[in-house]
């Protein structure tokens, strides 16, 4: 193998495996680590920085980064990254003093906004500081998009949303709510230098089955009906309340039900409980509050009687593998079941809706009626329209919104500066030593032992009676601060340096995971045999050095360094150092500097 | 010195050994010796041939005396007995140990110090009286507790850290041991696990006296150009007679070798040594050969290395003393006084 190429920005990043997970890129543990000094305002700082909305996503992220999360490698749970993160929102004092300052001067380009969700505030929080006149259309009279209207107030409650939406909207955006755009024509020629479209997936699927006619006013799509919720347009549902589908939307469909009046709620999901889309911490919080889950149930129709809706009928189903591999759900010829019910809500999927953008502007569609874009610069086929969030790419998450955001503001700045947006700047990164004594640093390097905490949950008997109390109570102090000792700092990186290296032997002696060999050179597949303990995680890189003196190499594995910082304590030479990688996207501010 | 204690989480696919214990298991204390310490690598070499072997640790005894060596069995098994001694006095400790009890693994922990000065005469008398033992010497040429003094292993002509130079000729114990009689003498490097960890395995297997002498290099005060036993002069300088292969009889057979170009050495217990040809064609039972071999390549300035010297057919103390085959402490009060009857029969035979 080739010496690795440490100066690869993205070498160290996916050592960080958390942080290359998470598609903003957030820093994570050098927020943990803040949380840990109680510096709780910095912490929250650099998720703003990166992610926009600390305390919407501490409480309601997708979490990609805990799969990802190194601990999983080496025990059973990884650390509760996205709990900690809310931690940080929940504790931090005033930080209005630290977000951007917007220039009263403006720089003379206006950006046209299309919803106010994740996205759009995204691109509005990036460029208002740069100067940027911005115009937020949204037909809602409120902001936040799905975050207000997908995600019920028990599990994030109205002030932490109004706190995050107000630092963005109180840097001065004309904000035109309650304005449906209709023509996407008739915006162009208001004469803005780019718009950007973040109009999310709006529409519900429902399930068109024999008796959906006669049934109809009692069967919802599941965003749709949680939007209205949230508006306080409906505040009941029935006593027997089916919910379809096996997402996230499902899980909040059928909370919901539980707090409006549902005595019976039936979540019903086709497919297995393993093939659920939902997130395992809200199947479990759904779970916990005695809502059934019947899996393997195929829909087959309304069933009506004196013309209202009092039942379903499901066929039964197993799961089968055909010669592909592909997986099919084969009827079991049992007796079809019959649900009784008053209320059914579907969560079976949302799709994306353009009906404001004509077909004869130059934004072309592709077969799915998604947008055609450059997926760097999420630039349509039209340059001054850009999209993100749900709208670009099809439903995803907040924390992808956001991510899009970011990039389509980097866009958008570059082309106001007549740039070219396909030339996207480097990520801003450090990687600076954190030696403090010879066996001391900067950094906590004794690893806790703890498995994961346990968050705590407001009692049952109280959330269930109240849509508005949040459940998940959060870390206090103490939980945080020992949930925060399990992050193994994986940003602080083992540097090796070859020519200091005189093959002692000591760091290969010391490591606990077994991570370093001193062997001969060899391709990647057979050096990964050659490791004292093979590697076998290919999706985790072998960090090689340079031939050492006596014809040798060093390689590492990343696979599973606990970043302990022994190889660099035992070594006599220094050869071994710890060095903090800090990474950060370009952002629109980074660019255009002269 | 570490403040922190090594990390418990291992490598997830770590084997389980016959006995369900993985290296891991067979750790001691962190270290506390210099970062790179020679003395280190000898530990975790010990550590893994112990586990490769499924010894079970309470069955294993470490003694050793003074000096850093002898600071080692800290670091590893830290199930096993221990004894830290008096300087140059493990011998007489290990001795005594091995009187009262034949069915521990006696692994004695010396350094140069330790046996080629001040218990030198404990060394000679120890491989006289053949204890069944392995005699590991951690050799680095100088007294590193007391910050680097020319001790008597170093060679002629070396330097220490302050630029004084050595004198006088060096003691060489592996030579020292195959004159007094050792039947198992090696010599290797703590840097080359490879050669080290079945050598070690071997000498624990042995029955008989087993010596190695280790170039252990002291990082801090002997680690310098004008230094013999470095790093960098020991990886130069560095030869082995033979490569050695360490087969523990519990185990099958699986790697095949050239039949015709090695040497197969079977211990009593039915393990296996395999040595590969290196073109030295070097025969480790012929005494005077091996001694020839080591001071011709010590005339160049190179340090011969692996299987020295091997005897199978001495016998060792309790053969030649004929003592009692159960341990001390499991000799009942009836084994101990076996009545007026035996006793009578004692006197008979004066009679």
């Amino acid at each position: 193998m080739k010496p690795t190429d440490i100066a690869d920005p993205d070498y160290f990043h996916k050592v960080v495996d958390c942080q290359w997970a998470c598609p903003a890129h957030t820093p994570v543990p050098e927020y943990i680590r803040l949380i840990a000094e109680k510096r709780y305002s910095d912490a929250y700082m650099i998720n703003w920085q990166s992610n926009v909305f600390p305390g919407i996503l501490g409480r309601t992220c997708d979490r990609p980064c805990e799969p990802a999360c190194r601990r999983v490698r080496i025990e059973e749970q990884p650390v509760a990254i996205c709990r900690l993160k809310r931690v940080a929102a929940d504790y931090k004092s005033d930080i209005k003093h630290r977000l951007p300052a917007v220039p009263k001067k403006k720089n003379g380009k206006h950006i046209a906004l299309i919803g106010a969700g994740p996205a759009s505030l995204t691109v509005a929080r990036d460029l208002l500081p740069l100067g940027y006149e911005i115009t937020l259309f949204e037909k809602d009279e409120l902001s936040g998009g799905a975050m207000r209207t997908q995600i019920p107030r028990f599990r994030l409650p109205g002030e932490v949303l109004e706190e995050e939406l107000h630092y963005i909207l109180d840097m001065g955006i004309n904000c035109r709510f309650g304005e449906e755009i209709s023509s996407m024509k008739e915006l162009l020629k208001e004469g803005f230098d780019a718009v950007f479209v973040g109009t999310g997936a709006p529409l519900g699927k429902h399930l068109d089955l024999p008796g959906y006619e006669e049934a109809k006013e009692n069967i919802h799509t599941g965003i749709e009906w949680l939007a209205s919720v949230a508006f306080e347009h409906i505040d009941r549902v029935g006593k027997q309340v089916i919910v379809l589908g096996g997402g996230n939307t499902a899980m909040d469909c059928c909370r919901t039900s539980k707090r409006l009046g549902g005595e019976d709620v039936t979540v019903v999901v086709r497919s297995g409980f393993d093939e659920m889309k939902a997130s395992p911490w809200e199947i479990e919080d759904a779970m916990n509050e005695d809502i059934p889950i019947v899996n393997f149930h195929v829909p087959k129709q309304y069933i009506i009687e004196d013309g209202k809706l009092v039942a379903m009928e499901f066929e039964k189903v197993k799961k089968e593998y055909d010669e592909n591999g592909r997986r099919l759900l084969i009827p079991t010829g049992e007796d079809p079941i019959v649900i009784p019910c008053d209320d059914v809500l579907c969560a079976i999927g949302q799709d994306n809706s353009f009906p404001l953008i004509e077909r004869d502007l130059g934004i072309e569609f592709d077969k799915w009626e998604l947008p055609i874009l450059n997926k760097t610069t999420f630039q349509s086929t039209h340059e001054k329209v850009f999209f993100g969030g749900d709208a670009a790419l099809g439903p995803d998450n907040i924390i992808t919104a956001v991510a899009h955001g970011h990039d389509a503001a980097l866009s958008i700045h570059l082309s106001c500066n007549n740039q070219d947006i396909n030339v996207r700047p480097n990520p801003l990164t450090t990687l600076d030593s954190q030696k403090m004594g010879i066996h001391q640093w900067s950094y906590d390097n004794d690893i806790s032992n703890d498995v994961r905490y346990i968050v705590p949950h407001a009692a049952k008997e109280q959330t269930l009676n109240d849509i508005n109390m949040e459940v998940e109570l959060g870390f206090d102090e103490e939980l945080a601060f020992g949930e925060t000792m399990r992050c193994l700092n994986c940003d602080v990186q083992t540097v090796f340096t070859d020519q200091l290296c005189i093959e002692c032997d000591a760091c290969v002696d010391i490591c606990p995971t077994d991570c370093i060999t001193f062997t001969g050179n060899a391709e990647e597949s057979n050096l990964r045999q050659n490791m004292l303990a093979p590697a076998e995680n290919l999706a985790q890189d072998i960090y090689v050095s340079d031939l050492l003196e006596t014809g040798r190499i060093m390689a590492k594995n990343e696979d599973l360094c606990l970043h302990c910082g022994l190889c660099a304590e035992r070594c006599p030479t220094s050869a071994w150092d710890m060095r903090k990688y800090l990474f950060n996207t370009a952002k629109a501010e980074n660019a255009c500097q002269s | 010195m570490s403040y922190i204690s090594k990390p418990k989480f291992q490598h997830p696919n770590l084997e389980p050994n016959e006995i369900g214990l993985t290296r891991r298991d067979y750790e001691g204390t962190l270290t506390t010796l210099c970062g790179g310490c020679g003395h280190d690598s000898i530990s975790a070499a010990i550590i893994q041939a112990a586990a490769d072997m499924s010894l079970e640790p309470h069955r294993v005894a470490k003694i050793s005396g003074i000096g850093c060596s002898s600071k080692i069995p800290s670091y590893f098994l830290s199930k096993a007995h221990g004894f830290n001694s008096v300087h140059g006095r493990m011998p007489s400790v290990a001795t005594g140990a091995n009187l009262a009890n034949k069915e521990l693994f006696y692994v004695g922990i010396s350094g140069d110090g330790d046996s080629a000065s001040i218990g030198l005469g404990q060394f000679c008398h120890i491989v006289r009286r053949r204890i069944n033992m392995l005699y590991i010497v951690a050799n680095n040429g100088t007294y590193g507790l007391t910050k680097g003094q020319l001790s008597a292993t170093a060679d002629l002509g070396s330097k220490t850290k302050s630029g004084e130079e050595s004198l006088y000729d060096n003691i060489d114990m592996a030579t020292l041991a195959i004159e007094l009689g050792a039947s198992f003498v090696a010599r290797s490097f703590s840097g080359d696990k490879q050669q080290l960890i079945p050598l070690l395995q071997a000498g624990l297997t042995h029955k008989g006296f087993a010596f190695i002498d280790v170039v252990s290099p002291c990082v801090t005060f002997n680690n310098t150009e004008s230094s013999t036993h470095g790093y960098k002069n020991t990886w130069e300088n560095y030869i082995a007679l033979s490569e050695v292969d360490f087969v523990p009889m519990r185990k099958e057979i699986t790697t095949s070798y050239d039949a015709g170009k090695e040497k197969e050495i079977t211990l009593h217990d039915g393990s296996v040594i395999h040595l590969h040809k290196t073109g030295t064609n070097y025969d480790p039972y012929d005494k005077e050969n091996a001694l020839h071999h080591i001071n011709q390549h010590k005339k160049k300035g190179k340090i011969a290395t692996g299987l020295l010297y091997i005897n199978q057919s001495t016998s060792d103390l309790h053969e030649l003393q004929d003592t009692v085959d159960k341990p001390f402490n499991r000799l009942t009060n009836h084994d101990l006084c076996p009545g007026n009857e035996v006793l009578r029969d004692i006197n008979e035979t004066f009679r």
